[in-house]
């Protein structure tokens, strides 16, 4: 008997818990280390990322109103099913273009990641809050509420663990996330989506795009029921025209502080609220 | 307040400051012509004037900048006037700043975070805020009148909540400038270095206090820029640092209008920018700024929801909306603007806050008897009439209570009207006036629906006797802050701040030094 042929995959966008092709029909070529055709991934377009944007704003309350137990125990899944696909994020990297241990390592720290900040999620609230010893008769707490709809650029460095590394954090809040993934981690990211789709992420919570995020970006920016874009993927010289756009709704514009396991990322993706209820009898 | 309330014709001694007395003499000139009614209930009680003295000031004609600890000439001499909103008389020549005067502040500010006040102890930094709050408290009646002439508030107000609370942000912070390490877990926090600051008209002291202490205590040094209708009491807290012998340069004053704060947020070496002030102009600072990568804090508007169940403590709950809205003439950021009652209560409650109403005095804001002061500035009125207007235009029922207002100076009755939609513009715009739009709701889900329902997301109010669905609400509700069967409380240890378009970033408490730090990595963490 001859090798076994294998099946090959096509890499489609991960949006509102499906996979579909970019509605524009555009696919782009992922190639390997040897400059052979890795895989075709689809080139996301504007009404997909719209597409993507409605299914987040719809997904997110019912992720927030989760038990912070439950957000945990679900990200916690997300570890152990990515775990049980090592083999195949390690491979999927290498096809695109990862020397072969950088891309093991990335996957290792990429699972231990999402473990990580499973545990943050019923705990970061003691940090990130407070009661506060107002100077009268009140009971007065300040506590961490997701932004709402964040939209991540995936950075370009190892672009599957960092891709994690800013999406794990907002998800930890209860934020809803579109994510424009780095071209150099399309594969691992398209199958990322298939790792999140079977661990109970519920649909819409996390969508992820692949394609020219650069292109993708300002309109990303510029969508006026995205409440924080993480520029921590962006490029350096950005047109300061997006900024006017991410002012139009007073968008909160996150970046990155180059660590990747930070409580102070998951604040990044929060606000804080103010309760006072008077004391008395 | 009854028509026939007497003349309060008694002037209060700010001749000596080269001014002429107020004319308190009262004009009983109509109210809004579309008023539904006229004032339902008459107690037949009045007040004698109680004028708070202005003998206690000493207001010079003329104020320069405070650069580098001391006061200078404008580089290019430009000035404006600053003005009493109750007499709409002059009260001193303010120095208008330009880009280069600026340009001057922020490199004093540079000089002194790089020689003495970035270098300095924590321990150092605090005695020296310390020694501001407590001279605040020294001082408080003088800044008290001041502000009270200055922008009209009443001086009940200025005297019980924005100077006595101005202190106690001096006062907290101070004492977190020595305990910075414990403020972060597994991080360290260091200065930004120059700090921007733009504050607005209606707190004038008070967000000056809110933006210097924790900038301060945080050892970064500072531009601030006061609102151009409001710049005396910053010019008094300029020699009140004087007197404390805060270093040169740690706190420079410029004052100015709109350009002046263009120049400040344009300039390249400000470290971060801190802004309190409308939406639009934030929006325009935010665009400059991200653009930059220049940290910024956001304080914006508010369309507030102030929410009454059927179930309330119904009289706790009109004092808390009169308050809600009528507070400091309704130029609160997170005013209660909008009253969401339940329907089954919304006749009698209404007619509870029409009462409540009658009893509410208009006039000078030096006596200390008055309830609601002067607007702050003839721009500001012709806003909040603008938007009136509109809402009668569109269909809502306004009421007025006909009492009389001063003939000289900004004034406007407060107001509420009911009949109100959600698509009109008194539902939708923040008139920053003392006017309440009435809409009411029938469950709680509608109440959620109808307050997150606005681009603002600053605060809300609710309003029930249950308290399981008093953490219901605040847990749905899109703000910053909720207060819950009590309105407009503040305090330094409390964070406040928005959500959506009312900004980012929180000003008070643990929460409120954040925006002034960089923070990096303990080894070993």
């Amino acid at each position: 008997m001859g090798e076994r042929l294998g099946v090959q995959k096509t890499y489609k966008l991960f949006i509102g818990g499906g996979f579909e092709r970019s509605e524009s029909g555009r696919t782009f070529a992922v190639m390997g280390r040897d400059g052979r055709l890795a895989a075709n991934a689809a080139k996301a377009s504007r009404k997909d990322l719209r597409d993507a944007v409605r299914a987040a704003r719809a997904a997110q309350p019912g992720w927030a109103d989760r038990t912070a137990y439950n957000r945990g125990q679900i990200l916690y899944r997300v570890a152990e099913v990515l775990d049980g696909r090592r083999s195949q994020f390690t491979d999927e990297l290498r096809r695109s273009g990862t020397n072969g241990r950088a891309a093991s390592r990335e996957v290792d720290h990429t699972i231990d990641l999402w473990l990580w900040y499973a545990g943050w999620c019923d705990k970061f609230h003691h940090i990130a809050g407070t009661v506060n010893p107002v100077a009268g008769p009140y009971f007065n707490f300040t506590i961490p509420e997701p932004t709402g709809v964040v939209g991540i650029v995936g950075p370009g460095k190892r672009g599957l663990s960092a891709m994690v590394a800013r999406l794990a954090p907002a998800l930890v809040a209860g934020n809803a996330a579109v994510v424009l993934a780095a071209e150099s981690a399309s594969l691992a990211a398209v199958s990322l989506g298939e790792v999140l789709a079977t661990s109970d992420i519920p649909s819409g919570v996390v969508n992820i795009l692949t394609g020219d995020r650069y292109e993708l970006f300002p309109s990303m920016v510029g969508h006026r029921d995205v409440d924080a874009v993480d520029v921590t993927g962006a490029p350096e010289d950005l047109d300061p025209a997006v900024f006017a756009e991410a002012a139009s709704n007073v968008k909160r514009i996150v970046r990155g502080d180059g660590t990747d396991q930070s409580p102070y990322s998951i604040f990044d993706f929060c606000e804080m609220k103010t309760v006072w209820h008077p004391v008395g009898r | 307040m009854t028509t026939e309330s007497p003349d309060r014709t008694e002037p209060h001694g700010i001749e000596s400051h080269g001014i002429e007395p107020h004319d308190v003499g009262r004009s009983d000139a109509a109210p809004h012509p579309a008023v539904a009614a006229t004032t339902p209930t008459d107690f037949g009680i009045d007040y004698a004037p109680a004028l708070e003295s202005t003998s206690i000031l000493s207001i010079d004609e003329e104020y320069g900048l405070f650069i580098d600890g001391a006061f200078v000439e404008p580089l290019d001499g430009g000035s404006f006037s600053t003005v009493s909103p109750a007499t709409a008389e002059p009260i001193a020549t303010i120095s208008e700043g330009s880009a280069a005067d600026v340009d001057r502040a922020v490199a004093a500010a540079r000089r002194a975070y790089t020689k003495v006040w970035g270098p300095m102890a924590g321990r150092d930094r605090a005695k020296y805020l310390y020694r501001i709050a407590r001279q605040l408290q020294e001082r408080a009646r003088e800044f008290a009148v001041l502000e009270t002439l200055d922008g009209g508030k009443p001086i009940k107000e200025s005297r019980d909540v924005d100077v006595p609370l101005a202190a106690a942000h001096f006062f907290y912070y101070a004492g977190w400038a020595d305990k910075l390490e414990y403020a972060f877990p597994g991080r360290s926090a260091a200065p930004r270095g120059v700090v921007g600051q733009i504050i607005p008209w209606n707190f004038p002291l008070l967000m000056a206090a809110w933006k210097l202490a924790p900038a301060l205590a945080t050892g970064n040094t500072v531009v601030l820029k006061p609102a151009e209708t409001t710049p005396l009491t910053a010019l008094l807290l300029a020699r009140l640092l004087q007197d404390v012998d805060l270093p040169e340069g740690v706190v420079n004053i410029v004052t100015g209008a709109g350009a002046t704060g263009a120049a400040l947020v344009e300039h390249g070496d400000v470290d971060k920018l801190a802004f309190t002030g409308s939406t639009g102009v934030g929006k325009q600072i935010q665009t400059s700024a991200e653009a930059r990568r220049v940290p910024l804090t956001l304080e914006l508007g508010g369309k507030a929801a102030h929410i009454v169940f059927d179930d309330a403590a119904a009289d706790q709950a009109v004092e808390g909306v009169i308050n809600g809205i009528y507070f400091n003439q309704g130029h609160v950021c997170c005013a209660g603007s909008r009253l969401l009652v339940q329907e089954s209560i919304a006749g009698d409650f209404v007619e509870r806050l029409k009462r409540r109403l009658a009893t509410v005095r208009v006039g000078d804001p030096l006596d200390k008897n008055t309830d609601l002061g002067a607007i702050n500035s003839a721009e500001q009125l012709a806003r909040i009439e603008n938007l009136v207007d509109a809402g009668v235009a569109e269909g809502a029922e306004l009421y007025q209570p006909s009492c009389p207002l001063p003939e000289r100076g900004y004034w406007f009755r407060p107001t509420i009207f009911t009949n109100v939609q959600q698509s009109h513009r008194i539902a939708r715009d923040e008139i920053f006036g003392p006017v309440l739009s009435v809409l009411t709701f029938r469950t709680p889900e509608e109440a959620v629906a109808k307050a997150n329902n606005t681009p603002y997301g600053l605060s809300a109010g609710v309003w029930t006797e249950k308290g399981s669905k008093i953490l219901w609400m605040a847990d749905r509700l899109d703000a910053g802050v909720v207060w819950a069967n009590t309105y407009n409380q503040f305090d330094p240890a409390s964070p406040f701040g928005g959500y959506k378009e009312s900004g980012f970033g929180r000003e008070g408490g643990l929460h409120g030094l954040t925006p002034y730090v960089t923070l990096t990595s303990r080894r070993g963490s």
